[in-house]
């Protein structure tokens, strides 16, 4: 059920607006994906520019996320932080991204400077801001700078006109906002789905976890729907830029709107794709009856699933609370389903006409988009709360407040640990019980980020920052913390248990933006298939998968379609090759070749990444993430840190001690044991990083080497600037 | 004793694909078996014995997340 806007509300709005700035352009026609155009806008001036995209950027940064890190990188200097107005937020959605024949072909990257991690974030999300902008003529949007008083910034891509105007009335929560502006700017209802809005919310304003909901209109369901670029506050720094909102408004969406060289062979390439989907996907995943909420019940039956702060990895209420049958009872399926165009895969689930519990919106009934997997898993399972009903009230408000469920998780879970064990009380928390399982008191601290009131402000800081006030403040065991606050480079952890997959516990740390899952998901192949043995098997999956990975970011689409569906080539294919679906990664080649015209082939992709990737580790280097410090993995990630998550597995703990590590547990006391086991982890994820460094092309200390950016061609004279003093 | 993924696997009289299946746990929806190199077809998981000494692979095509 959708919030109605009346007229009255409408006008108000109007009357209440501040026109800074308005200017007319004529839109730049796609052309083989690309504009070649960036849109620049600086809100502490309203300067509005236009700016062209030299043909060597193309080149070496392709799109999306890579345009997004090259102007970040010519916008910021070495001791730009995240509040600074010289900050960037950038919104590209890459070549490819805008066609309608293949599924998950319509995301957006957005890059700034992260305020919970000090240095580059992208995150990657749906919903039409990104096709449509570029469909009216940009390629990028670069905004800079920060405004008096808040703001909304609209781009009619039909008119050629953009304007900057004062918004002081607009409520700031997404789901009303989203459909506020869709209401003002529509001519008529058939007009709503021609719009998208880009927007965050109050918890954004008093925490460091602020999202960007990107909307698309459901014409089934008359409302705006919101995608998410969680991770790592790009909402709060939306909001300290006083920006309420970004509209853009397109019609005349067609299948080749994206100008590609050839449309044909995209149609070929996607029905057999499509074709693969409705053969096999009910038998498969299931992500067009559940979405990605189909992986909870599976991560429990193979001890993956985060539980009370990654202690442990499975529980006996996860099929009963987030399984696929209970879910199906609570989601919507009867419809198809995707966050862009010609989806098949249709994985955008909501529930409808959802009656809120609590807070300022309690008893609206209201659409909340997903669950996904990793909010079950991260405000449910991980603290401790087992009930659909409460996963989907704190998906709603983190939604709406502007809030990633993934931090809200794991930071909840981190705070209910450390109130459990006493490092800190109900005088620190301000009253609220933070146990396990508290669902009301989970909520309760939600809503205080959205107000700005009580520990929800010191909770919203982050895991890292909170570690830093117990230690500091409250005498707490800083090793303790260092060893269950599951961050690093200051982002909390995406919900998996890694502590049985070496490869994955590098998947997380030896990552660039921190540890989010999209750069190397290897649990699988290491801990359950055993395809990557050896520490050169690991590091050659660590090169491989972050490259491949990487490539879905440049040119705006989904990963989901590469390995949600399995096709029936993939069967003849044997090893750890078959982990990739080989027959998918050519799809991709093609399409790139089809949509831009050029000839590439499997390894120019991973080499296309690599640049890129490469790129944004010396972005880090340049904002002073160095050295192994930087890549620095909480214990709890990598083994048992407490005698009650030892003793939970002490039986595969005790086999391991004897077949890995060559010593007989027999005898020894429980300490012992623990130490004998940590001592051996620690030293099997330094060999790793080692190993993975070496394959990367980075010395011990991690540090691209200049011959190394040469080989793959990143060598331009502003980066070997920044890694040179290191070789001195 | 049979090779499981690469590992040492007790071994039973009348074990199939699919009772090896059910006493791991293996429930994710996707999965490619061989054994002896063999690929094996889903609808012969429990017809298909697995012998002392086999060597099965149970592969998770798995990489996504």
């Amino acid at each position: 059920m959708s919030v109605v806007i009346a007229k009255e509300r409408v006008d108000e709005m109007k009357s209440s607006r501040r026109v800074l700035k308005t200017l007319e352009y004529t839109p730049t026609k796609v052309q083989k994906g690309y504009t070649d155009k960036t849109l620049y806008i600086n809100l502490t001036d309203n300067q509005v520019e236009f700016k062209d995209i030299p043909a060597v950027v193309k080149e070496k940064f392709i799109g999306g996320k890579g345009y997004g890190l090259w102007h970040l990188w010519k916008g910021v200097n070495a001791d730009t932080k995240w509040n600074d107005p010289e900050n960037e937020i950038v919104i590209s959605p890459g070549p490819i991204a805008g066609i309608t024949q293949y599924p998950g072909a319509g995301k957006s990257l957005v890059v700034s400077i992260s305020p919970i991690t000090g240095t580059v974030i992208d995150s990657n999300v749906g919903g039409h801001f990104g096709p449509l902008m570029k469909f009216s003529g940009f390629d990028a949007l670069e905004i800079q700078g920060k405004a008096e008083k808040d703001v909304v910034v609209f781009i009619d891509g039909n008119k050629g006109t953009i304007s900057i105007e004062e918004a002081p009335v607009e409520t700031v929560d997404s789901h009303i906002l989203a459909e506020e502006l869709t209401e003002m700017y529509a001519d008529d209802e058939e007009d709503k789905r021609h719009i998208s809005v880009v927007s965050s919310g109050q918890a954004a304003e008093h925490s460091y976890i602020g999202l960007l909901n990107f909307s698309f209109y459901d014409k089934r369901k008359k409302a705006q729907r919101l995608k998410q670029a969680g991770r790592g506050g790009i909402g709060t720094v939306f909001r300290d830029k006083k920006i309420k909102a970004l509209i853009v408004k397109y019609k005349g969406v067609k299948g080749d709107s994206n100008a590609p060289v050839d449309v044909e062979k995209i149609k070929q390439v996607g029905m057999k794709l499509h074709k693969e989907v409705h053969d096999f996907d009910d038998e498969q995943c299931q992500m067009r009856q559940v979405g990605t909420a189909n992986l909870f019940e599976t991560m429990s039956d193979y001890d993956l699933l985060p539980v009370n702060n990654f202690q442990y990895g499975s529980h006996k209420d996860a099929a009963k609370t987030g399984g696929r049958a209970a879910l199906k009872k609570v989601l919507q399926q009867d419809e198809p389903d995707g966050c862009w165009f010609g989806c098949s895969m249709s994985c955008a689930k909501s529930a409808t006409a959802y009656e809120l519990q609590t807070g300022p919106y309690k008893g609206q009934k209201v659409v909340v988009d997903g669950p996904e997997y990793e909010t079950i898993a991260g405000v449910g399972s991980n603290c401790g709360i087992f009930d659909i009903d409460y996963v989907l009230e704190c998906n709603f408000y983190c939604d709406t407040y502007g809030v990633d469920t993934i931090s809200f998780g794991t930071l909840t879970a981190f705070a209910m640990e450390c109130f459990e064990r006493g490092v800190i009380d109900k005088e620190v928390t301000q009253g609220l019980e933070l146990t396990f399982g508290n669902k009301e008191a989970a909520m309760e601290l939600l809503h205080q980020m959205a107000r700005g009131d009580g520990f929800g402000v010191i909770a919203g800081k982050g895991v890292r920052e909170m570690r830093k006030l117990f230690v500091r403040e409250y005498g707490a065991d800083e090793n303790l913390l260092l060893d269950i606050g599951m961050e690093s480079k200051g982002l909390e952890y995406s919900q998996y248990v890694s502590k049985e997959s070496l490869a994955q516990q590098g998947g997380y740390a030896l990552t660039n933006k921190g540890p989010q899952h999209d750069e190397a998901w290897l649990i699988f192949m290491d801990m359950v298939n055993n395809q990557i043995p050896s520490f050169d098997d690991k590091a050659e999956a660590l090169h491989y998968f972050p490259m491949f990975r990487t490539w879905f970011g440049l040119q705006g689409l989904c990963k989901l379609p590469w390995n949600d569906v399995e096709p029936i080539s993939n069967r003849s294919v044997e090893g750890p090759e078959a982990a990739k679906v080989p027959e998918h990664v050519q799809n991709y080649v093609d399409l790139y070749n089809a949509v831009t015209g050029n000839n590439i082939d499997k390894q120019e992709m991973i080499l296309q990444s690599e640049r890129v990737y490469n790129f944004q580790k010396v972005f880090n280097i340049r904002l002073g993430v160095v050295g192994i410090e930087g890549d620095r993995a909480p214990y709890r990630s990598m083994g048992p840190v407490t005698k009650e998550e030892f003793l939970s597995r002490e039986d595969r703990y005790d086999k391991q001690m004897k077949e890995n590590i060559g010593i007989d547990p027999e005898g020894k006391s429980l300490e012992e044991k623990m130490k004998i086991t940590r001592d051996f982890r620690e030293s099997q994820f330094a060999q790793l990083r080692d190993t993975v460094y070496k394959r990367r092309g980075w010395t011990v200390e991690g540090i691209p080497k200049v011959e190394h950016l040469q080989n793959i061609g990143m060598d331009l004279p502003e980066v070997l600037e920044v890694v040179q003093p290191y070789f001195k | 004793m049979i090779q499981m993924n690469g590992r040492d696997h007790d071994w039973y009289e009348g074990m199939t694909i699919q009772s090896l299946i059910t006493d791991l746990n293996y429930t994710y929806p996707i999965l490619l078996i061989r054994v002896n190199g063999t690929f094996i077809e889903k609808e012969n998981y429990g017809n298909t014995r697995v012998q002392k000494g086999d060597d099965v692979k149970i592969i998770h095509p798995i990489a996504g997340g």
